[in-house]
């Protein structure tokens, strides 16, 4: 059994997820994850030793397509959807950091 | 480089390497480097919502040659979300192999015999390439970024070493020789230039026998030369730090070429700030025996191998020799060289025209058919060519093909006639006297010194043998 989840948890993956939580919002959803996670751990509680992990209900592997170039968007239609642009590319606010 | 005391330096290499494929990852945009910005996007690659990614088969083939060549172990893999927010990044996330990557373990034996070790080699996908406008063009001046999503969603392997690394030198004798594989696999043209290999190193300091200290990331390095002084600056630094009473902030630091100094990029974050959590729109990937087979089996030779069959063709060779033989398999040049010498060409000279005439015109190498270089260098073994004209055939094969024997006399290249080159040695004998007659008395040295006046004379286009036969013949 891990230990139950903490409102500074959530605080921390909303601030992750660039998500803006009031006090309210953080007890609700401190309280309703706390509770799927209770759910979650119940498996736990269950011999699972014979039993390999799966990721999906299907059973398939090796899903793959041939290396064969398809059309790409036309330019002007994708930057024509976006704020801004200059020279063909995506304008965005300066950039304070380096990528992570 | 040594370091100061008995300091140590440990370093773990991670190399990402794009894979040479005809589309990306996850997409049939093409994989191409230099289109115009922003033509080959689509709706997966820019993470539009509704948009499904599949598995490119052929940048498994390439990552599975690349595991082959490091013997690692191929397991069944899987992939994940890697969570950020960065506007080179349209999902919001990249998808990148984390716990169960494709290659586990495995080594890279270098040419000075030393082995280092490889923790794993992982598909991942790259972002997209942001450019920083206004301020000093540094990132942290800029005004506003622009991007380009041609590079989202190309596919990359990210080859982690061991902490083996011990020194500057083995880091790039270690980055050389995986450069040379990944070239020799097909995996990647090796560009580092263009970006499509590209080095992070981690650097910690310890004394002999201590446990490692804490690491530094150095990100940015572009060139072999730069990985090799960021390292060198790094450990330095870290020393200093530590002989003042510091100590060292596990951090990524980013590496400025022009100043020759490592800065703070920033303080590194936990891994769990990823937030990884399996791709739920791509399944498991576990090629096969008879995949893995198929993909053993079409692997040429390694450079190792090729460069210890070149090495055993030449005579007792030299220290400069060898190490054209290590510019020739660098540069893949070994063809030209093993042609010319099956077609009866010097195994030395046959090495010394490829590690130079031929590298320094690589880059129009399609021009030059392995016949023309035999046979250029047959022509200059027989006296026909001298070495200086030799060259410059070479030169203007590469420049324009062609045939050598009509760019010789094209250009003119007609031996001097035995009867010119004769009156020549002889004017120079009666003009030299004391140089002949040191020369009689057994000087050998004295025959450069009249092969040097000839070729004054002539400017270059006497054969240095024919000289010598001239002086001998006068004896």
């Amino acid at each position: 059994m891990t230990s139950p989840l903490r409102r500074e948890d959530v605080a921390k993956v909303a601030k992750l997820a660039r998500l803006s939580l009031t006090d309210e919002e953080l007890d609700l959803f401190t309280t309703q994850l706390g509770q799927i996670l209770e759910h979650a751990n119940d498996m736990s509680t269950l011999n699972l030793d014979d039993v390999i992990p799966t990721a999906h209900p299907f059973g398939l592997i090796n899903v793959v397509r041939d290396d064969v170039v398809r059309p790409s968007l036309d330019r002007d239609v994708v930057l024509a959807m976006a704020p801004d642009t200059e020279g063909g590319r995506f304008a965005v606010p300066r950039i304070m950091g380096e990528a992570p | 480089m040594r370091l100061p005391g008995d300091w140590e330096m440990v370093v773990g290499l991670e190399v990402h390497t794009e894979l040479k494929t005809a589309t990306k990852m996850f997409c049939g945009c093409a994989n191409h480097f230099g289109s115009e910005p922003n033509t080959n996007i689509c709706p997966v690659c820019l993470g539009l919502p509704g948009s499904l990614p599949v598995l490119n088969e052929h940048a498994v083939d390439l990552a599975m040659a690349i595991g082959i060549a490091l013997h690692s172990r191929i397991a069944s893999s899987t992939f994940h979300r890697k969570n950020y927010f960065y506007p080179d990044m349209p999902k919001d996330f990249q998808i990148s192999q984390y716990d169960l990557p494709i290659n586990s373990g495995g080594y890279l034996d270098l040419p000075d015999g030393s082995r280092v070790s490889i923790e794993r080699a992982h598909l991942e996908e790259d972002t997209g390439k942001s450019t920083h406008l206004g301020g000093t063009g540094r990132i942290h001046g800029a005004d506003r970024s622009l991007v380009d999503y041609n590079r989202s969603g190309v596919p990359l392997v990210e080859i982690v070493s061991g902490p083996d690394i011990r020194s500057s030198a083995q880091a790039r004798a270690y980055a050389s020789e995986l450069r040379g594989i990944l070239i020799a696999t097909g995996a990647s043209d090796g560009r580092m230039e263009e970006g499509s290999m590209r080095i992070d190193a981690n650097v910690s300091v310890r004394k002999p026998n201590a446990p490692f200290g804490t690491r530094c990331e150095i990100k940015n390095l572009n060139s072999l030369r730069s990985l090799q002084r960021a390292i060198d600056h790094e450990a330095l630094r870290q020393i200093e730090l530590i002989e003042d009473g510091g100590t060292v902030r596990q951090e990524t630091r980013h590496w400025d070429e022009n100043l020759g100094e490592t800065s703070t990029m920033r303080i590194k974050e936990e891994a769990e700030d990823y937030r990884y959590f399996r791709e739920p729109d791509l399944v498991d990937l576990d090629p096969d025996q008879r995949w893995q087979d198929r993909i053993r089996a079409s692997l040429p030779a390694m450079p190792a191998e090729r460069r210890a069959k070149l090495k055993a063709r030449l005579v007792s060779p030299a220290q400069a020799q060898l190490d054209a033989v290590e510019v020739v398999i660098d540069l893949g040049l070994e063809s030209f060289a093993n042609a010319a010498i099956d077609a009866g060409a010097d195994p030395a000279l046959a090495v010394a025209r490829a590690a130079n005439e031929l590298a320094a015109g690589i880059e129009d190498l399609k021009n030059l058919s392995a016949e023309a270089f035999s046979a250029t260098l047959l022509m200059e073994q027989r006296g026909e060519l001298s070495a200086t004209q030799a060259k410059t055939v070479l030169g203007e094969l590469l420049a324009s093909g062609g045939d050598p024997k009509a760019i010789a006399a094209a250009m003119g290249f007609e031996q001097l006639s035995s009867d010119s080159l004769g009156a020549t040695v002889a004017r120079l004998i009666e003009e030299n006297p004391d140089e002949w007659t040191r020369y009689r008395e057994g000087d050998e040295k004295l025959a450069q010194f009249f092969i040097g006046q000839v070729m004054k004379i002539t400017k270059g286009q006497a054969n240095g043998k024919a000289v010598i036969a001239e002086l001998q013949a006068r004896r």
